[in-house]
């Protein structure tokens, strides 16, 4: 079901870092797992693991957007953390543009964070309040060997590129900036670098929903400028699907489903899907939901059910659910559309193996048409 | 069902048909410091039937919650000037004494806030808290506050409500904390429930679970419901009257239905429009530049008028009156009627 | 900005914020600007300052000796004579000693806190940001330390160090550094998992470099807070260790220890033998004050 045009067909021009070409993916991560221990009692033993990325594997295309949804507790931000390597991971992969990172062979640490940074969430945590946010994001350069002043212009030059007046905003700092400004700061600091892919961890989700906006433009108009690639993280799934090439569902630490975007918004395979897409509210009182498309919250992490993880909250869960977990695939192509569910799969031995997917369909129909402007 | 009739009496609370429960008339609320005077609300009026929803929307800053804890008088009383009037049931909000006021918290008013994690008292198990407002309002034994305590939890669709009667909050998830704390809130039966940001702090599928619920308790009980929420798809899903809150004034005020798919207010109808949802990839969204007013240098006239390109000079003059935009409709602008064509007629 | 059109050219960039008028202020500009109107603890300031100076310049202020006896004059009333505020046991002029054991007092009230202040912040700074297993070894030590009450910690340190004044600024030390490190190592956890701090590790930063530049900064206020409590502690406990003889000896003008050999007076002179004790008070209630406001002020929202 490849579409005529693709927005992942039009790769952007070369980046002058670019060393795989077209082709390489800009990241491959391959088995990812993290497990946090739980430790208790009086001699402090491992009770218990909570599986919060339990050998997850994807690519990331260049130049492409990929979206992550979830839920709170799903694993996407322990992911973002792993992929930035801000904590040890257990076991697992990455390929950076064709080189291992890490690993004696490929790239380093550090020249990974040259060319991968992340944003994150707007919160007063996320710009050191003694620091004057040029300063904040002159530091990144400065680690890396620039002298004070070449830093300094960098950063003058990004807040430029991200609607802030360097002369008015250079020397303020973070508490007298309001969520957006704030926001644009974080963003020109993981710039700082000139990264090749941002992952951006719900970087929107905190702001009103006309700063989200003005950020999300923002997304666009420095993708285009810097040829950046995205992974974006976010709860909030009709930004995900403005902002995203491909789609990528994770649920108790592992993924669920993933492909193209407009695969997955209008014929999502995967039940946990549906669910999710069905819980997005319509603007529209007429359209209001009279039964809610999921009981109960998602379960605890320390102990995920056997099989299929979202059998227990499944409409259609059967006896092969709990005896074997469903395997998500392994995908030729990047812009394969895979799910980890027994009913996509023929011959798993689920009684609706053999079924369209169509009877999956969200019950709301997606709003398809753009919404005009306001002025005539 | 006992609850039911246990609830049946709440009816004596609700005034005679035809007079509003709750009415709000030129509400001001200030917060003062040592370094500037913050207006937080200036001016809002409304009124509230009993057994409607009303939405308040805004972004922050917009004063919405101010508005809203402002009924139950919850500002530290120091630091606050309040002028205006607010009537709720029998009772003037602000010529109660704080001993008046406490027997109206949880009583007639009761609130739902965002965080139930913070909200709720984490050294007492969710029954106890429960059971002690319960006890507190109704002077009634504790077995039988226990007992109501039971037959609520039943009532929020709480999974095995025994069991959880004894739990502690941080030992129920988010959403089952959401509905301990709802919970808790409707113990004394209140004919004004109170919410701010009930759902945000969900997820999506748990967040249509908590909506649906508070839809089907207020049908029952005929509580009216103050919502305070940033999301228009939420105000969507519940509201019967909708005010949207912009720099401490409610710029648009009406039926769900009229507000959101037919604005009348400039702000309105950006926000509608740069609210993503479902626009076209590769569709620019529109954003409404700038941003909202310092609360502590209002500009003169309309506050709007700064990001608005619809501005006239007279907008900068005076603050607009409210006018009306059809029967149910009102919106603070001098140029209601004269504004292009909804926006949003065409999508719905 | 009068051409308001709503968004901008799909690919003209973003539309430049406008700025509100306002000024710009740094963190410690702003920590003075709430400390400006803070009557109650710029009066405290003051008076501190005034203790500090009148101490630094005793020789220039004390009317007479504060060694010279005599025998004639013992034990007189306030403004007896030339002696403004009495006489102790011995004779000797009472502001005069006053003013002489201000310097000591304040000695052992302020140099342990700041050598304390240096030592178990780093040691806390350290510990909370390496976490794991450096952070057990430095927090359980720290731990051996407050098992015993302090008061009970500095008179085992100088019994057995025997008294004087090096030795008793080093008990005062070794006091003050278990709870200074405690609160340091709390603030520094809390920064330590802050996005800027990822962030910064993120950018490839080295681990001084972000101890210096991100984590130390953040958590000093706190620490300065917490420390500027322990002053008025600190010179209590060096007045209690004087009185028991187990501070600076004797004939040395020091509060705790005019109090100590004046109580035996305390029924022929109770106004004269009570005023190295308002010393004291007045002294460690101004730090107290101080360090109420000065927590206040500093609690600046990021």
């Amino acid at each position: 079901m490849r579409k005529a045009k693709s927005p992942l067909q039009t790769v952007p021009p070369g980046h002058p870092n670019d060393r795989g070409g077209k082709a390489q993916p800009m990241l491959i991560v391959e088995d990812l797992r993290k497990y946090f221990p739980i430790h208790a009692g009086p001699l402090n033993r491992k009770v218990a693991e909570v599986k919060a990325v339990d050998g997850i594997s994807f690519s990331v295309v260049k130049g492409e957007t990929l979206g992550v949804v979830g839920e709170s507790g799903c694993g996407k931000s322990t992911m973002a953390r792993l992929l930035m390597h801000l904590m040890p991971k257990d076991t697992g992969h990455l390929i950076f543009d064709g080189d291992a990172v890490a690993e004696p062979t490929g790239i380093s640490l550090r020249e990974l964070r040259r060319n991968l940074q992340m944003v994150f969430q707007d919160s007063y945590s996320s710009l050191n309040p003694r620091l004057p946010i040029e300063e904040s994001i002159a530091y990144g350069p400065c680690v890396h060997g620039a002298k004070r002043a070449e830093a300094k212009a960098i950063a003058r030059d990004l807040l430029e590129k991200v609607g802030l007046r360097p002369e008015l905003f250079g020397a303020r700092y973070p508490h007298e900036l309001s969520g957006g400004q704030k926001q644009r700061v974080n963003i020109a600091r993981a710039l700082a670098l000139n990264p090749r892919m941002l992952i951006l961890d719900e970087a929107v989700s905190a702001l009103d929903k006309s700063v989200e906006a003005q950020v999300l433009q923002l997304l666009g108009y420095l993708k285009r400028h810097f040829n950046l690639t995205y992974m974006f993280i976010s709860h909030d799934l009709h930004v995900v699907q403005y902002i995203s090439d491909r789609v990528l569902v994770m649920y108790l630490g592992q993924i669920v489903e993933i492909g193209p975007v407009d695969e997955i918004y209008n014929s999502p395979r995967h039940p946990y899907t549906r669910a999710l897409l069905n819980s997005r509210l319509s603007m529209d009182p007429d359209e209001r939901v009279e039964t809610a498309p999921l009981v109960g919250d998602p379960p605890n992490p320390i102990d995920p059910p056997s099989g299929c993880r979202f059998r227990t909250r499944c409409p259609f869960a059967e006896e092969v659910c709990a005896a074997n977990a469903p395997p998500l695939g392994r995908s030729s192509s990047p812009l394969d559309h895979l799910a980890a569910c027994h009913m996509a799969h023929e011959g798993s031995g689920h009684s609706r193996a053999n079924q369209s997917p169509a009877i999956l369909r969200p019950s709301i129909p997606p709003v398809a048409a753009p919404v005009q402007r306001i002025h005539a | 069902m006992t609850l039911m009739e246990s609830f049946g009496s709440a009816a004596t609370l609700v005034p005679p048909a035809g007079r509003p429960l709750v009415e709000v008339r030129d509400l001001g609320v200030s917060f003062v410091s040592r370094e500037a005077t913050v207006k937080a609300v200036n001016g809002v009026s409304f009124e509230l039937m009993p057994g409607e929803v009303l939405c308040i929307i805004g972004e922050s800053g917009s004063g919405k919650s101010v508005t809203m804890r402002s009924l139950m008088r919850l500002h530290p009383k120091r630091r606050t000037v309040m002028s205006g009037s607010m009537r709720v049931g029998d009772h003037d909000i602000l010529s109660l004494s704080d001993r008046e006021m406490n027997s109206i918290r949880g009583r007639t008013v009761s609130m739902v806030f965002q965080e139930p994690m913070t909200a709720l008292d984490p050294v007492y198990s969710i029954g106890d808290q429960i059971a002690e407002t319960v006890m507190r309002h109704e002077k009634c034994s504790r077995a039988d506050a226990m007992k109501r305590a039971l037959e609520l939890l039943e009532f929020v669709k709480v999974p095995s409500p025994e069991r959880r009667l004894k739990a502690f909050p941080h030992e129920l998830s988010g959403g089952l904390r959401q509905r301990a704390m709802i919970a808790v809130a409707l113990s004394c039966r209140p004919s004004l429930l109170l919410a701010d940001e009930p759902t945000t702090a969900l997820d999506a599928t748990v967040q249509i679970q908590v909506l649906i619920l508070l839809r089907k308790l207020q049908k029952e009980f005929g509580m009216a419901i103050i919502l305070v929420t940033h999301d228009l798809g939420v105000a969507a899903q519940i509201a019967d009257k909708v005010a949207v809150m912009y720099a401490g004034r409610i710029v648009e005020y009406g039926k769900v239905r009229d507000v959101l798919m037919n604005p009348a207010h400039p702000y309105t109808r950006g926000m509608l429009a740069s609210t993503v949802h479902g626009q076209a990839k590769n569709t620019e969204i529109e954003t409404i530049p700038g941003s909202p007013p310092d609360l502590r240098f209002l500009p003169p006239g309309c506050s709007f008028s700064p990001r608005c390109k619809y501005v006239l000079p007279e907008c900068i003059a005076a603050v607009p009156p409210p006018i009306a935009n059809g029967p149910d409709q009102v919106a603070r602008c001098i140029r209601v009627g004269e504004l292009p064509q909804t926006v949003r007629a065409g999508v719905a | 900005m009068t051409d308001m059109t709503v968004g901008s050219g799909f690919d003209a960039g973003p539309v430049p914020e406008r700025a509100p008028e306002q000024r710009v202020r740094g963190y410690w500009q702003t920590v003075w600007q709430k400390l400006r109107y803070d009557y109650v603890t710029l009066f405290f300031m003051a008076l501190i300052a005034l203790i500090i100076l009148s101490a630094v310049f005793a020789p220039l202020l004390a009317p007479i000796d504060p060694y010279k006896s005599s025998m004639v004059y013992r034990l007189k009333p306030i403004g007896y004579k030339q002696f403004i505020l009495g006489t102790d046991e011995q004779g000797r002029d009472m502001l005069s000693r006053l003013l002489y054991g201000g310097r000591v007092s304040l000695t052992m009230g302020i140099v342990p806190v700041v050598l304390a202040t240096s030592i178990g912040g780093l040691l806390g700074v350290l510990a909370g940001y390496l976490g794991g297993r450096p952070n057990t070894i430095i927090m359980r030590t720290m731990d051996v330390f407050f098992a015993f009450p302090s008061v009970l910690l500095a008179v085992a340190i100088s019994g057995s160090l025997g008294n004087g004044i090096p030795n008793q600024l080093l008990t005062l030390t070794v006091v003050m550094i278990p709870p200074l490190c405690r609160v340091a190592e709390t603030a520094t956890s809390q920064i330590r998992g802050m996005d800027f701090v990822d962030a910064a590790r993120a950018s490839g930063a080295s681990m001084p470099s972000i101890l210096f530049r991100h984590v130390l900064i953040n958590a000093i206020s706190p620490v300065l807070v917490y420390a500027s409590t322990l002053v008025s502690a600190c010179i209590l406990l060096a007045s209690g260790l004087s009185f028991l003889g187990l501070g600076v000896p004797p004939p040395t003008p020091d509060w705790g220890l005019m109090l100590s050999t004046l109580r035996q007076a305390i029924y022929v002179q109770p106004l004269v033998c009570a005023l190295p004790g308002v010393a004291i008070l007045i002294t460690s209630v101004a730090f107290n004050l101080v360090s109420d406001g000065l927590r206040q002020a500093m609690d600046v929202k990021g």
